[in-house]
């Protein structure tokens, strides 16, 4: 099979749906000529011109709160948000308005838009262009959030964003975009709400989102060097969420670490492992455990900000105590 | 009721003072069912603003559409809404508007256009905004209108959009809607400088009305609805008008911020309902007793319809969790 790039794997996505379904429109600041600063959107505006790849002026509220409108007025908006840190910049538009407009009406207005923005640190950018601020959307009902942690998931994951006939948040990762995987020619979708099982194992299970997959991957890898046997899973959305094959696989291995490169307090990590303790308790033998990011602003040196995230090797370590039995109380 | 057919001065003359009477009629039966705690929740009132919302909508066709604010009870009368469904919807009962979901302050009519009250000022510019791009992308020639209040010149969305408005001619309307107070602070203690100066800045053509004039209003509306049609827009409109009660149903001590004589002088000088009435009656276009069948009628039809919202009943519980997502097609995405 072919390998590309997840910014091909993105942008095969958006043109497809695009030539698919002429109702569609992508707006964003320097979508066009441009393709964004990281040129995943590169050669759009030339297959579909400037009136459906709409170069905005920097009004992230603006551009948003027309995206709303034109989801309610029978066409198909995809917003472009530059850095996911400026998410804080568009939450009325997205959560006010977008999120709550289907059940304010009764079911009567929807608000088919897909807004693709990105999260992940390490590339040296300080705290407004490196935060991961999906749970704050997760929090908001009438919101979907999906997470591709491939080229493969970003293609089909979007796909069925732009189908959804729901607002959909989705984060690519900002440090995965030249990352290649193998993603057919022939075209496919992946649903929302069905987790991945990357690697299967029985001692324990490894639930990462986004770039945090690949590092569950790697710590697998090196668990399985001491003869641990490591479940990768991969929930693909958070929002919905497939519980059923997290909690499966924890009651098979009865023990669980989540990782999400979000900031550890407040957030996805503690969302699922409560649901995994509420759901799979007595399946445990230990407590499950979180890996998020330290809370505190992504600082700008490199050797501050390489440890704020997430790493294999600290997955590894806190799985081995997880098995030896070295998380009960006072260890 | 349909304004897509041809229609004569006279047929609109008089469904004009109607629409006007119905929402001042909706309103005082909307203050009732507050007063005698029959109301859940507080509500804003558009009684003195009539000519404003009937103005504008008479100019428009019902796929043309608008977005209304929380004081949104005139523009979902004018653009067509059945009085039924609005006081069910205000008393959160299943067959309102939204089902009992919205209520008040997000009364959403979309068969006539009416794509909902914001309960956040100025948080509908950009849905308005987006409608008129949507329908220039769509390839229709749907206007947008966009109703806000004097207080909602505060909002920075409301310049981003009419900056995207102005750069790509998009079909919209900004009808600001200048009664003199945003909740208990005077206008011009909040905005500084001409209102429309805010507008112009991008360019955009700029229009001062009466609002208290309903064939004014009217007259402005169609010409500009008629070139926003031909991608001539954007437009902003300040329209001078007052608010007769406070600013919600449960502001009634008020003289702290607006003085008795102001609103007197208002309701008995500027009334819109009263002196259209007097311009029919002077150029016959209807009699004293064809005015008052036109009231008569429609407070029969008020009262009918809070007693039909009061018996009503409530949405199931099992709807609560119920539209929170769209469901999808079967056989389309997840
Ligand atoms: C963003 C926001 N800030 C504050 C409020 C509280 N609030 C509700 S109505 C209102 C005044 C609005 O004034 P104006 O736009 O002039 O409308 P009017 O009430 O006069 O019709 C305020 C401050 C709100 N709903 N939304
Ligand atoms: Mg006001």
């Amino acid at each position: 099979m072919r390998e590309i790039t997840l910014s091909k794997a993105v942008n095969e996505a958006i043109a497809e749906e695009m030539r698919r379904d002429p109702a569609i429109f992508l707006m964003g600041e320097d979508v066009a000529e441009a393709g964004t600063p990281f040129k995943v959107l590169s050669g759009l505006v030339e297959e579909f011109g400037p009136n459906r790849i709409l170069d905005t002026p920097i009004s992230e509220p603006g551009f948003m709160g027309m995206a709303v409108g034109a989801a309610m007025t029978g066409s198909r908006p995809i917003v472009d948000l530059m850095f996911g840190d400026f998410i804080f910049l568009v939450m009325d538009q997205l959560c006010n308005q977008a999120a709550k407009t289907h059940y304010m009406s009764g079911g009567k207005l929807s608000v088919p838009l897909v807004l693709r923005t990105n999260l992940g640190a390490t590339r040296r950018s300080a705290a407004q262009h490196s935060q991961s601020l999906h749970a704050l959307v997760a929090h908001i009902p009438g919101l979907r959030v999906a997470m591709p942690s491939s080229a493969y998931e970003a293609k089909g994951l979007m796909k069925t964003a732009i189908r959804d006939e729901n607002p959909v948040v989705i984060f690519e990762d900002k440090l995965m975009y030249n990352d290649k995987a193998p993603v057919p020619d022939e075209e496919y979708l992946i649903p929302f709400g069905e987790a991945n099982i990357l690697r299967e194992g029985r001692d324990i299970t490894l639930i990462g989102t986004s770039s945090m997959v690949q590092v569950c991957e790697q710590a697998a890898e090196i668990l399985a060097e001491q003869g641990i046997e490591a479940e990768v899973i991969d929930p693909r959305t958070i929002v919905p969420l497939d519980e059923d094959t997290l909690i499966n696989s924890v009651k098979k291995t009865s023990r669980a670490i989540v990782v999400d490169e979000g900031h550890q307090s407040f957030g996805i990590t503690g969302e699922i492992a409560s649901r995994l303790n509420e759901k799979a308790f007595y399946h445990l033998d230990a407590p499950v455990q979180r890996l998020g990011a330290m809370d505190v602003p992504v600082p700008f040196s490199p050797a501050l900000e390489d440890i704020t995230v997430p790493t294999p090797e600290r997955v590894v370590e806190q799985a081995l105590k997880a098995i030896k039995g070295e998380l009960f109380h006072g260890a | 009721m349909s304004r897509n057919a041809k229609k004569s001065n006279h047929e609109a003359y008089v469904r004009m003072y109607q629409q006007m009477v119905r929402i001042r009629a909706f309103e005082d039966n909307a203050n009732k069912l507050y007063l005698a705690a029959k109301m859940p929740g507080l509500t804003h009132m558009y009684s003195g603003q009539e000519a404003v919302a009937v103005g504008i909508c008479e100019a428009l066709k019902s796929t043309d559409k608008i977005t209304s604010t929380h004081r949104g009870h005139g523009h979902c009368v004018a653009k067509g809404a059945d009085f039924k469904e609005m006081f069910c919807e205000l008393l959160g009962k299943e067959e309102g508007y939204c089902r009992g979901k919205g209520g008040s302050m997000h009364i959403a009519d979309q068969e006539n256009g009416n794509l909902g009250a914001n309960a956040i000022v100025g948080g509908s510019a950009g849905i308005a905004t987006g409608a008129a791009l949507s329908a220039k992308h769509l390839g229709k020639d749907d206007v947008t209108v966009c109703f806000f209040g004097d207080g909602a010149l505060g909002q920075g969305l409301l310049y981003e959009v009419m900056n995207m408005a102005a750069l790509w001619n998009l079909p919209v309307i900004y009808a600001c809607e200048n009664n003199l107070y945003g909740e208990y602070t005077k206008v011009e203690e909040m905005a500084a400088g001409e209102l429309t100066g805010r507008a112009k800045a991008f360019g955009i053509e700029t229009f001062v009305v009466n609002g208290q004039d309903v064939l004014a209003v009217n007259k402005l509306s169609e010409e500009l609805v008629e070139r926003a049609r031909k991608g001539e827009g954007p437009f902003f409109i300040q329209l001078d008008t007052y608010r007769y009660h406070g600013h919600h149903v449960g502001d009634i001590n008020r003289e702290y911020y607006r003085p008795k004589d102001e609103e007197e002088l208002w309701k008995t000088e500027r009334d819109p309902i009263t002196n259209f009435g007097a311009w029919l009656l002077k150029e016959k276009v209807l009699s004293q007793q064809e005015l008052d069948q036109i009231h008569d009628e429609v407070s029969q039809d008020a009262k009918d319809a809070v007693a039909y919202a009061e018996a009503a009943k409530y949405p199931d519980i099992s709807e609560v969790d119920m539209h929170v997502y769209k469901q999808n097609p079967v056989g389309g995405a997840a």
